[in-house]
């Protein structure tokens, strides 16, 4: 690295050289070889894991993590939708449907030896129903809040919604009841969700006390949950390292899992944020499988080799159409902008293999789907007629879209964004492009300031409520919709106890909001999956929860 | 010059008490909060208002910048609103790698494009110093983010010579030490990692290397091409010195200063350029961390990382002038 | 980009400014040549050496095309840069494109539409942000250049205090990475075309008003000031009608070099997502950054814009070096 011409400097070359050598001789190599000898799954995500305990994250990488390493009390079927026994064995409602109980399975063990029993169980409720301070934040306990509602006391400056949750108890060794206080179809689905996997006693001993500190608006979030060796719960995997310099999570195999042992002896969890780069970095040899496949890569990766496995769908894409928008009032405007757009052409070109143009809010892999609803075929001449019927001739609309993201539903946004608006441009209608980057996206979709937007979304377990009744339960600034009797409908079918009672409301709903028409449905994509052509994949799951333990080395 | 640098150093304080307020206000004014960015795309507005609240970001802006400045005070700057971690662990935690980076993409930059430079004077008009000015120019005027991406397209994926992300194969365990992969290696002896860590490097150090190496090369020649023409080098050359001596002790050593002066902005602006390269690359680095924190709002990691680059780039600047006036005996007089 | 190590206006100036540096002595170089007090002379002079430089004539060459091509786009583009009319010929999730074709003269880009029609419209664009970018610099960074340029000759003791904190205000700018000064403002203001002219504009105020200052204090010292002084003409109308004028040759060699950066500064921010979000007018950034991700199937698709970028870019670059080498005397040999 240095010159020999160069003199004056030559006392400093001298100055770090010894410094180095010095260092050299203190620095011992402290690399355990642990791995073995099989070589690491590497799986680029899209992004790194917030927290080692899912309770206190949101996001969808912490918990593609966490169901390698937690099981929740009821999962869903390997690469399917449909709620099967997770911990628990099987389980029952009560019949106004406040009342569960869980029987659990026999002989499971925790990574660090402990043994499941009820007690377990409910001890794991019991802790997340009594947590205060910031971890009362919609931050640090989103999906029990959306669940279970608030905490034993809710603290003011949180502001946490009323509890739902109620008690649980252990009625025996293996038999867990928990009780809430009011049914809802968010049930059992809820019990399923990755934020609620189940930790060792030791680990909950070790977790008490340990707080989020850091005063107002910094907090901190609790050494269990940064630093691997604390928590254990009963997956395939346990976790080895968490990395955060380089984004990487290392799981290893846990030899006495209850189920069949892991497919791979150490698992790599490695985020690439970029879609091109974790294409590229597969295609290297870098990264061994990675998720969200932008559809453009799929023909490419599957000519040179590589297994890209179809998921079944589970979501949906729509364009909205919100109502404060004096001409989107009109029932007919809606109806011709319907007419306007090719959504086939979308799922021909654009969506990945597998799409469908969607008929209605949900796929039709859920129960509640209705062959019978209002549907609208593209024809521009009918949409300029109608619009012309309608005196708007010369109708101007804004039109947002979200930038650099690509979501499951929606990949590529910016390529459906523009077949749209040159669709409407078509039938007359001049559209203003709007661009927002996702977080200021969220908000101007949400507080109404778009007239027509794309947005979409992907179900979290298997209930039709899950999708359209996070959108039509009541009155939304997203839609300006505000139509009474339809909320009433909603609210009446999705507290109903009776799972086929529910499966023909919901029917019936889809049905009802096709002729309301606050967006137009676009399409149901298939978030596609690779793998290198050494690896034998897991099942993929249409709600992207693939069970890695699943995979081998072929 | 003692002096001399504590004067700069206390130059430092209004600069960056400026910076902190101008930084504070613009970023808070960003459209879309980090309630956004943090919740799921079916929070409720009252879980978003909730959150808002409990980071105290719904305080007037004046009360949330004191509370900044007295936390600032205590060397805190705050912790990360997409990780909760300390916004000063973050930079550390991600500086060993920017910095790599950088050198690396210096070192290449500075062993090409100096002799590059020099001989391309030597030999004005020649095929050589076309081809260094054509290229040079053309180094500054490709886009970067192309640059690395057709690099990785050819190097890394087509010719497999190289790894097309990361710092590190995955599963290469390490001691860790100072962050600094390759020094870390060096200490102690993990020679597969040094090579590793280097392979990561060499691409996106290449695209990095863009911009400086073009700089250089044309100031060099520039540079060169002045003090050639300077009487005492004809001077030099008359009195019948070996023309290796006039070569080294009078063309290159004078040639060089605005050389070095240069490389110094050119570090700073190093920090830019690896916003593009490391989002490219996957290299987990300041430039990816602060992209992916304007997204996601993140305001103490904006507020705290450009307040950290900035320090940085006038200490760097700072020990250019030292390096400087140890160079060139006039400033020193001064 | 000569740097002459010790010159005597660098000594007020704290050294970390290097940029500021390079920059000021541009200016003085200009300055200290209006031995005819207008300056017409040099720049006669200059253009009569640039029409002997090769860099130069093809420096000019590359811009005359490019000007008139983005003029005239509408004339020039055989289609509409947004029609989809090919739609349902390319299909990107099968990976079939549409190559060069009697029809298609470039091609069909990922949606059907005329790759031929967007470079030419997109021309059109991509001057249009270097323009209005070079010249919120420009305005922007003369006013602050300016002031304290002309505060600091005239303004006496006052003067100077102004000159001090306008000084350091531009120090700030300058300490932070342009480009990240550039991702915040277009945050700010969301994607758009006027952000991205904004963004790119704002990160370039700084080299302009160090500038400016620089070659209006290099002027202030000239004898016609003085002179002009001791003939009691008022302080405003000498800053205006003699030194800014004359002031205002490096103004201009740096414009036409910010025309190349700030095409390819918006090329990045394109790539960062904050770029042109309307469809109706391509810009070669946005097209280059949506075509990257078809790199390996569709390679012309994105080599089309960045060539655009590149040659572009290379063509003002060689119009600024050549007239910067033409007007320093120390160059001309």
């Amino acid at each position: 690295m240095f010159t020999k011409s160069s003199r004056k400097p030559l006392g400093l070359v001298a100055v770090a050289a010894s410094l180095t050598l010095v260092a050299t001789a203190c620095a011992e190599s402290d690399r355990d070889t642990a791995g073995g000898d099989e070589q690491p799954f590497v799986f680029g995500a899209p992004g790194d894991i917030t927290a080692l305990d899912p309770f206190l994250a949101s996001d969808g990488e912490t918990f593609r993590y966490s169901r390698q390493v937690f099981e929740t009390l009821l999962d869903h079927e390997s690469g399917g939708s449909e709620i099967v026994g997770g911990l628990a064995e099987t389980w029952e409602q009560s019949e106004d449907g406040t009342v569960w109980t869980f029987n659990l399975r026999e002989g499971v063990t925790f990574h660090d030896g402990d043994e499941l029993t009820a007690e377990v169980v409910c001890a794991n409720f019991d802790r997340w129903f009594n947590l205060t301070g910031a971890y009362q934040s919609s931050n640090n306990s989103y999906y029990w809040q959306t669940i279970f509602g608030g905490f034993a006391e809710n603290d003011e400056d949180y502001a946490p919604p009323e509890p739902r949750f109620v008690g649980c108890d252990a009625e025996d060794e293996l038999t867990a009841v928990i009780e809430v206080s009011e049914y809802s179809s968010i049930f059992p689905g809820g019990f399923s969700l990755a934020a609620f996997g189940i930790m060792s006693p030791t680990t909950l001993e070790a977790m008490e006390g340990q707080e989020i500190t850091g005063e107002e608006g910094n907090p901190s979030l609790p050494e269990y949950s940064q630093v691997a060796g604390t928590v254990a719960g009963t997956g395939p995997f346990t976790v080895e390292e968490w990395n955060q310099d380089q984004a990487e999570v290392t799981l290893s195999r846990f030899d006495d899992y209850w189920g069949d042992p892991a497919g791979f002896e150490t698992m790599i969890l490695r985020a690439i944020p970029d879609e091109t780069a974790r294409r590229q970095a597969l295609e290297a040899g870098d990264i061994h499988g990675y998720d969200l496949v932008a559809p453009a890569d799929v023909a490419p990766l599957q000519d040179a080799g590589f297994q890209v496995p179809t998921r079944d769908v589970f979501n949906v894409l729509y364009l909205a159409y919100q109502q404060e928008n004096e001409a989107l009032a009109e029932l007919e405007v809606r109806e011709a902008l319907s007419h306007a757009v090719n959504r086939q052409r979308i799922v021909d070109t654009i969506l990945p293999e597998g799409g469908e143009v969607a008929t209605q809010f949900h796929p039709d892999t859920l129960d509640g789907w209705s062959p019978d609803v209002r549907t609208f075929d593209y024809d521009p001449d009918k949409a300029r007629d109608m619009l012309a019927d309608a005196g708007h001739e010369d109708l101007e609309l804004e039109f947002c879209y979200p930038t650099e993201v690509t979501r499951p539903y929606m990949p590529a946004p910016k390529d459906i964004f523009d077949v749209i608006s040159e669709d409407l441009q078509e039938v007359g209608v001049t559209v203003q492009p709007t661009a927002y980057e996702w977080a200021e996206y969220i908000n101007q979709t949400d507080s109404g300031n778009c007239p027509l937007y794309l947005l979409g979304w992907t179900g979290d377990y298997n209930d039709a409520y899950n999708f359209i009744g996070t959108w039509f339960s009541g009155p939304m600034g997203a839609w300006g919709l505000d139509d009474e009797e339809l909320f009433e409908r909603m609210e009446e079918v999705s507290t109903n106890p009776d799972a086929d009672e529910r499966i023909a409301g919901y029917q019936e709903l889809n049905e009802m909001v096709m002729e309301v028409l606050p967006g137009l449905p676009i399409s149901s994509s298939p978030p596609s999956i690779a793998f290198s052509a050494d690896v034998e994949p897991p099942n993929v799951s249409p709600l992207t929860q693939e069970v890695f333990a699943e995979g081998s080395w072929k | 010059m003692l002096r001399f640098i504590v004067r700069r150093l206390l130059q430092l304080i209004p600069t960056l008490g400026g910076l902190s307020i101008l930084l504070f206000v613009w970023l808070q004014r960003l459209p879309g909060g980090p309630e956004y960015a943090l919740l799921p795309d079916d929070a409720t507005d009252e879980q978003r208002q909730a959150l808002r609240r409990s980071l105290g970001l719904d305080e007037p802006l004046m009360v949330q910048y004191l509370s900044f400045l007295r936390r600032i005070l205590q060397g805190d700057l705050g912790t990360s609103l997409q990780t909760s971690r300390p916004v000063m662990d973050e930079f550390f935690l991600r500086f060993p790698a920017t910095f790599e980076l950088g050198v690396t993409a210096m070192i290449i930059a500075v062993t090409i494009g100096l002799p590059l430079g020099y001989l391309a004077a030597r030999k004005r008009g020649g095929v050589l110093d076309f081809a260094a000015v054509g290229g040079s120019l053309l180094g500054i005027c490709t886009p970067v983010f192309f640059l690395a991406f057709i690099l990785k397209v050819v190097f890394a994926e087509g010719l497999g010579l190289f790894p097309s992300a990361f710092r590190l194969s995955p599963g290469l365990g390490r001691t860790d030490i100072t962050g600094f992969f390759v020094l870390d290696g060096v200490m102690t002896r993990e020679w597969d990692v040094v090579w590793d860590a280097l392979a990561h490097l060499i691409l996106p150090g290449l695209a990095l290397a863009s911009i400086p190496l073009a700089v250089i090369t044309r100031m060099t020649r520039a540079s060169v091409l002045e003090v050639m023409g300077e009487d005492y080098v004809r001077t030099a050359n008359a009195k019948g010195l070996h023309r290796t001596t006039v070569r080294t002790r009078h063309v290159l050593r004078n040639a060089l200063l605005p050389v070095v002066t240069a490389m110094g902005l050119l570090a700073g602006s190093l920090f830019a350029g690896a916003v593009l390269t490391e989002s490219v690359f996957a290299f987990p680095g300041i430039g990816s961390f602060v992209y992916v924190a304007t997204q996601e709002r993140d305001y103490p990691v904006l507020t705290g990382f450009i307040l950290l680059i900035a320090t940085m780039y006038v200490f760097i600047n700072l020990l250019v002038d030292i390096s400087y006036s140890l160079l060139d005996p006039r400033v020193r007089a001064q | 980009m000569p740097t002459t190590p010790s010159s005597q206006s660098d000594e007020k100036i704290p050294f970390h400014q290097r940029k500021a540096a390079k920059v000021d002595r541009l200016a003085e170089l200009m300055g200290d040549r209006g031995d005819d007090g207008h300056g017409a002379g040099i720049w006669r002079e200059a253009f009569a050496r640039m029409r002997r430089s090769p860099m130069a004539i093809t420096g000019a060459v590359i811009v005359a095309v490019f000007i008139v091509v983005a003029l005239f786009s509408p004339l020039i583009a055989p289609y509409s840069p947004t029609s989809q009319a090919w739609g349902n010929e390319v299909f990107p999730n099968r990976n079939e494109f549409v190559g060069p074709r009697g029809e298609n003269w470039l091609g069909l880009d990922h949606l059907g539409r005329d790759m031929f029609s967007r470079m030419v419209i997109g021309a059109r664009q991509t001057l249009m942000v270097g323009v209005v970018a070079t010249l919120v610099g420009f305005l922007f960074g003369a006013l602050l250049g300016g002031t304290a340029g002309a505060c600091s000759v005239l303004g006496g003791r006052w003067g100077r205090q102004v000159d001090n904190v306008v000084m350091r205000v531009i120090d700030m700018m300058l300490a932070l990475p342009t480009l990240l000064l550039a991702v915040t403002v277009a945050a700010l203001v969301g994607p758009s075309l006027t952000t991205v002219m904004l963004a790119v504009g704002i990160a370039q105020i700084p080299i302009f008003a160090r500038l400016l200052r620089g070659a209006m204090i290099s002027q202030g010292n000239r004898e016609y000031v003085l002179a002009a002084q001791a003939m009691g003409v008022r302080k405003r109308k000498i800053a205006l009608t003699h030194i800014l004028p004359n002031s205002m040759g490096p103004v201009i060699v740096q414009s036409t070099l910010t025309l190349a950066t700030a095409i390819i500064d918006a090329a990045a921010l394109s790539y960062l997502g904050l770029g042109n979000p309307d469809a109706n007018f391509p810009e070669w950034g946005t097209m280059l950054s949506e075509a990257q991700r078809f790199l390996s199937s569709a390679p012309s698709l994105a080599v089309y814009p960045a060539l655009g970028i590149i040659i572009t870019a290379l063509g003002f670059t060689l119009l600024g070096e050549s007239l910067r080498e033409a007007l320093d005397p120390k160059l001309r040999k």
